[in-house]
């Protein structure tokens, strides 16, 4: 920039090549620019034309529908039968006893820091905790589950051990989401109920949480998606990687369908890439479906408040 | 919440009740304390059992590490080596295409073009790591393998890296973009008023601007590229090795838990201690990264108040 006053201040009609070069930088940067938003686009373009070509023809009801087999021939059409069964009805309990715990813990702890704590250090503290959280590796969350739940609890490699694990790993960004929706309610609605004596609780009840539910359920669903593909926590946890049946009760074993893709991707026989493609299709699908959910959720209430 | 602290004191019904429901939910909020506390106890527990049989010194200032077949080496470094081969590969690719695309989004794209781009990258942000790991195997390697002129295997550094900063190209954008974002109109248009071109008001108004928060985007997605474990894992191999060579199979601090993880290790063992011990050097690591990344942003804060 200070060139540019230099040219002006000397004559100000001899910069007019020096405005060309500048206007040729502009472009190629703009050029740059474009093509690197583009990079992004393109690569996840390349990832689900990967996983639908390597997985095409692989996913058919038999896999949806079958326990998973050592044999590739067996999950080729035709063959004997075998899939992502036991892992896909896993991961839906997982999924479902998480949602359980975190929308209880969650939007209870969103509501103390919303509509109780007092700006002070305690408050403060809590939500700097909340942000580090945030930022903890899912790995080590592993870790604290097989440390706390699976050990020191004897809650074994569990459908609930695992639940439990993943509801400390997205809880952070349920109360974050959650503490948006409810500080979006007006406080003229709390003032309005207050006013005509209702307590603490019974405002929460009856004015917060319900014109804060939309919000709150979106913010929920999006963090279980992050939950449902999530691997490594199972892992440490030692959910198992291949199960012939699906859990019976929240205490026993349970397979999940990256624990399952997992195994299948590490296999040494080249087939199995097909296998954990289709996998892959079927993890993906669920992860849209409930992507959709939030979205229409968001969507349909926005419009009405 | 004066209205309503009249109404409990005048009336003073159900104050008990009132405060048992406040009190549950501090016990939600009070949780991600715990959790932290947990994370904190539970690594160093198991640390100070693995540091029991092998010294500090030699865990982290060791070159061999074989803590699970003999001869037993527990030196942490080559870990630490793959996980920073990684880190630093995947910035390479995430810091420049993301600060690009970013700049792209905040500065010159169209609301359209801008609402399109973004939801996008907001989808591959939401891409189990598992299936990265995937698209790592099953596309980047044998495409290396059919452009570049080396011996390079089924497990590669290079491939981790790539995918690893496909992976925080989101991050980096979405948070820079913000940061972009919040830097006011009225230095933009002061520029153009001395005649700056847009790709001068870019690049000497808008990024000295946001740096600070740019800054902490990088920190924040590098943070995020070391604790990152399924993609590393299927991609880069288990191979804990020290080689300045992209092509060659290495270990993440990530892949080793991984490794444990799905081994048979008895509990109690060196073996499995040494998860912990590994457990605590990745979150120091993390922690410190997100600690600085606050502190980045924090004071950048206090800028355009």
């Amino acid at each position: 920039m200070s060139d540019a006053e230099v040219v002006s201040e000397s004559d100000p009609f001899a910069g007019t090549s020096d405005l060309d070069r500048k206007r040729t930088i502009g472009r190629i940067f703009v050029g740059l620019c474009a093509a690197s938003a583009l990079v992004g686009i393109v690569a996840l373009v390349v990832l689900i034309a990967d996983v639908l070509y390597q997985s095409w023809g692989w996913v058919t009801w038999e896999f949806l529908t079958y326990p998973p087999s050592q044999f590739a021939e067996s999950y080729l059409p035709g063959g004997r039968g075998a899939g992502i069964y036991p892992a896909l009805v896993g991961s839906i309990f997982l999924i479902a006893l998480t949602a359980l715990f975190t929308i209880v813990l969650g939007v209870g702890a969103a509501v103390y820091l919303e509509e109780y704590a007092s700006e002070g250090r305690l408050t403060a503290f809590i939500e700097a905790n909340i942000a580090n959280l945030a930022g903890v590796p899912s790995i080590v969350y592993g870790l604290l589950g097989l440390a706390i739940f699976v050990r020191a609890m004897q809650l074994g490699s569990s459908l609930l051990a695992g639940a439990l694990t993943l509801t400390l790993l997205i809880l952070p960004i349920v109360i974050v989401a959650s503490q948006e929706a409810i500080r979006a309610v007006p406080d003229s609605q709390r003032h309005a109920a207050y006013g005509v004596g209702a307590t603490d609780w019974e405002v929460i009840r009856d004015v917060v949480l319900p014109s804060a539910l939309p919000g709150i359920m979106t913010g929920t669903i999006l963090s279980l998606s992050r939950a449902i593909g999530e691997t490594a926590p199972l892992i440490m946890v030692g959910a198992a990687t291949s199960m012939f049946v699906p859990p019976d009760s929240p205490l026993g074993p349970f397979a999940a369908m990256p624990m399952q893709i997992f195994d299948w991707a590490t296999m040494p026989d080249a087939t199995f890439q097909h296998v954990a493609a289709a996998g892959i299709v079927v993890l993906l699908t669920v992860l849209l479906a409930m992507n959709a959910t939030a979205v229409y959720i968001r969507h349909r209430f926005e419009t009405e408040l | 919440m004066t209205a309503a602290d009249l109404t409990r004191d005048a009336s003073g019904i159900d104050g008990a009740k009132q405060r048992a429901i406040r009190g549950i939910f501090f016990a939600c909020a009070f949780l991600s304390v715990l959790t932290t506390l947990g994370i904190v106890v539970v690594l160093l527990e198991g640390s100070v059992d693995f540091f029991r049989d092998v010294s500090f010194v030699a865990f982290l200032t060791g070159t061999e590490w074989s803590p699970l077949i003999e001869p037993r080496e527990y030196g942490v470094l080559p870990l630490v080596w793959g996980t920073l081969v990684i880190t630093v590969g995947s910035a390479m690719i995430a810091i420049p295409v993301g600060t690009a695309t970013a700049i792209y989004l905040s500065e010159y794209a169209e609301p359209r073009v801008r609402s399109t781009i973004k939801p996008i990258l907001e989808i591959l942000a939401g891409i189990p790591t598992i299936v990265y790991g995937f698209f790592a195997l099953s596309f980047i390697t044998p495409q290396l393998q059919r452009f570049l002129p080396y011996d390079i295997g089924t497990f590669n550094a290079a491939a981790g890296a790539i995918v690893v900063g496909i992976m925080i190209i989101p991050m980096v954008s979405s948070l820079s973009e913000d940061a972009m974002h919040a830097v006011p109109d009225d230095l933009r248009e002061a520029a153009y008023g001395l005649g700056a071109t847009r790709f001068e008001v870019s690049t000497g108004v808008v990024l000295p601007a946001s740096l600070s928060g740019i800054l902490a985007s990088y920190v924040l997605a590098l943070s995020r590229a070391i604790g990152e474990t399924m993609a590393v894992t299927l991609a880069a191999g288990m191979a804990p090795q020290f080689t300045t060579s992209p092509f060659e199979p290495i270990q993440t601090m990530t892949a080793y838990m991984v490794q444990v993880g799905i081994s048979d290790v008895s509990i109690g063992s060196v073996g499995y201690q040494s998860l912990f011990a590994v457990g605590m050097t990745l979150f120091v690591m993390t922690l410190g990264m997100n600690l600085c990344s606050l502190w980045i942003r924090s004071r950048y804060r206090e800028e355009y108040r």
